[in-house]
């Protein structure tokens, strides 16, 4: 990886640029906002990217809990594995079934239902794979940190889209409200694991991950459920966007995606080396009274 | 368009100063090594 990312941070620089330009000038002006709806490459695809980075903090949280104790990890295992099973089975029975189907948010296929559970367990078991017990905490404040950048960005960027089109910076609508409260758990997760000294951080810090999770699904679904001042989507849920508006945002989340990567490779190297440093330190103030005592 | 400037701007602020930060600690980290390395 070292050999690969200057490589990977040339790229990164051409795909954020290459993204910059079609946001700026190949994606058609639209026509209510105006210029300013170009807010939007830049808004959603930090959006995306935060959740995707609290979603790998949560797994990297669970796995924290469960993999100190041999039983709970099974327990884990087996319960991820029967989940992904459900999932699938319960998409094809609301396929099938019309009433399950119409109970469903406005616009989600049933094919949903069974993709999200595959792609967690596939998730949970390559981090499993990959990242041992302390890893896997490393991967969890990296993940957090990170997260919580993007988050901050989805918060300014907002606002300041709201002004000139809704005429206020701010309203307690459920959307922005439980983006908020997002970021401020995240928030408190890394001022708890920056200030508390306790043995027993990580173990508490990952308990308050996991619940600071379930706020994930509130902020996505919250405008398919409540009537929200916040627009409703424009994909899935019965949305639609110009296709030339949704090359330029999957582009850009693309371009966010190997930003978002090169940071939290740098973050992780720091937290590991910092973890040996720690240790290191902690060692040598174990020898130093010994060699006095010499 | 200012707005639009605005945004875009502040979120390429956002990041840079996150990267700087995580660039000082790696400093700050890499000096704590030397003086490993010293004490040694």
């Amino acid at each position: 990886m070292r050999k690969a990312f200057p490589i990977l941070g040339i790229l990164t620089a051409i795909f954020l640029s290459y993204g910059l330009y079609l946001a700026m000038v190949v994606a058609p002006r639209e026509q209510t906002m105006g210029d300013v709806q170009r807010i939007f490459y830049y808004h959603v695809p930090s959006a995306w990217t935060a959740f995707l980075l609290f979603f790998i903090n949560f797994i990297a949280s669970i796995q924290y809990l469960v993999r100190r104790n041999p039983v709970s990890d099974k327990v884990a295992n087996w319960t991820i594995i029967t989940l992904a099973v459900v999932c699938c089975i319960g998409s094809v029975v609301a396929a099938v079934v019309p009433d399950l189907k119409a109970a469903l948010p406005q616009g989600t296929e049933p094919s949903a239902i069974g993709t999200t559970g595959v792609i967690i367990a596939i998730a949970y078991f390559v981090i499993r794979k990959y990242f041992n017990l302390e890893a896997v905490d490393a991967l969890a404040v990296t993940t957090a940190e990170v997260g919580v950048v993007f988050c901050t960005v989805v918060l300014v960027t907002g606002p300041l889209w709201a002004r000139p089109v809704w005429g206020i910076w701010w309203t307690w609508d459920v959307r922005l409200t439980s983006t908020l409260v997002l970021w401020l758990i995240y928030v408190s997760y890394l001022i708890l694991r920056r200030f508390s000294s306790s043995g027993q951080t990580p173990v508490m810090a990952a308990a308050l991950a996991v619940f600071g999770a379930l706020d994930v699904p509130l902020v996505y679904f919250s405008i398919w459920i409540f009537r929200t001042q916040h627009p409703q989507p424009v994909i899935g849920g019965g949305g639609s966007i110009d296709p030339r508006m949704m090359h330029v945002l999957l582009m850009n989340w693309l371009a966010f995606l190997c930003f978002a990567y090169l940071v939290c490779w740098s973050r992780y190297r720091l937290e590991i080396i910092k973890r040996e440093v720690e240790e290191a330190q902690a060692l040598e103030s174990l020898l130093e009274p010994r060699s006095v005592a010499r | 368009m200012n707005f639009l400037y605005a945004a875009y701007g502040a979120t390429w602020a956002i990041h840079i100063v996150y990267l700087v930060t995580v660039y000082q600690r790696y400093s700050k980290l890499k000096q704590e090594v030397d003086e490993l390395k010293k004490s040694r």
